[in-house]
């Protein structure tokens, strides 16, 4: 039998929508490498989170749905790349770096600096890389990012730390030697 | 910040969802909404057989209203897309007709 305070909870899930789906398909952009992928995520992860919104907000208890959301996102990824033996692409097929028509010398090495951060960013560890993408795209703190993720956040915060040391350790190994 | 968290922050920067998405997926979760109407409707109907759940079948029924004006703004800009597209068309029917008409005299 539906719930009687239905409206109000659609009202809230339309708020939610509102809010979050630039962060949703920003998430999946960057964990599947590409736009085709990332929008069947991202609808995917709304049409589920609609389904379970009642019992997410009940339990919140009042707490940002953000992490939530994040998570559903994060356990369907796993479950397109268990499915279908795929693996993240290194190379974002239109990655959203500096793009001129006609690029400077500077442009051109700024892109290509992107570029190795990105593909440095696409061969971590998948916790790693995961921390990393709700970080920096979608400027999550670590209490929202331990959440999504199911860690503490004494756990979150070392995760980071590696995965920063462990991109910074692969771009200086990327450098020609002087 | 170090280098590589002012790289990172560069590098991984929000992507806005191509807007075929967010028509495609606003449909979706209006017709989700509808559905989960529809469902309180049939059970509102199989309960009114039963006059012990009459009062409960009145509060469903003010649910039900309430519910129809749930995601307004997203089948509100749905619709005012539609209307944009039927009037983008008749424009560009408009201009053949004319078109058409110019080639009609020309050819004459």
């Amino acid at each position: 039998m539906p719930e009687p305070d239905k409206a109000a909870l659609d009202r809230a899930f339309t708020e939610l929508y509102k809010a979050h789906l630039r962060d949703v398909y920003s998430y999946s952009y960057y964990r599947v490498g590409n736009h085709h992928d990332a929008e069947d995520l991202t609808e995917q992860t709304f049409l589920q989170a609609y389904r379970h919104f009642e019992r997410a907000q009940r339990e919140s208890h009042g707490r940002p749905l953000r992490p939530w959301l994040i998570r559903i996102a994060h356990n369907l990824a796993a479950n397109y790349y268990r499915d279908r033996s795929r693996k993240p692409q290194t190379q974002l097929e239109d990655a959203a770096i500096v793009s001129e028509p006609h690029p400077t010398a500077e442009l051109v090495e700024q892109r290509e600096e992107l570029e190795e951060v990105l593909a440095g960013v696409a061969n971590l560890p998948d916790d790693r890389r995961e921390a990393l993408i709700m970080r920096f795209a979608l400027d999550m703190d670590n209490r929202e990012i331990s959440r999504a993720l199911g860690r503490t956040e004494g756990a979150t915060k070392v995760l980071i730390h590696r995965a920063i040391r462990q991109l910074e350790e692969s771009l200086k190994a990327e450098e020609p030697a002087a | 910040m170090t280098d590589v968290e002012r790289l990172l922050r560069s590098a991984l920067v929000p992507v806005d969802p191509p807007v075929s998405l967010t028509d495609r997926l606003e449909l979706r979760l209006t017709e989700t909404v509808d559905i989960a109407a529809e469902e309180l409707a049939d059970w509102e109907l199989s309960t009114m057989r039963d006059p012990r759940n009459w009062g409960r079948t009145a509060a469903a029924g003010a649910v039900l209203a309430a519910a129809g004006g749930t995601l307004v703004l997203v089948r509100a800009r749905q619709q005012h897309k539609k209307r944009q597209a039927g009037a983008l068309k008749a424009l560009e029917q408009s201009i053949e007709d004319v078109s058409t008409d110019i080639r009609k005299r020309l050819g004459r």
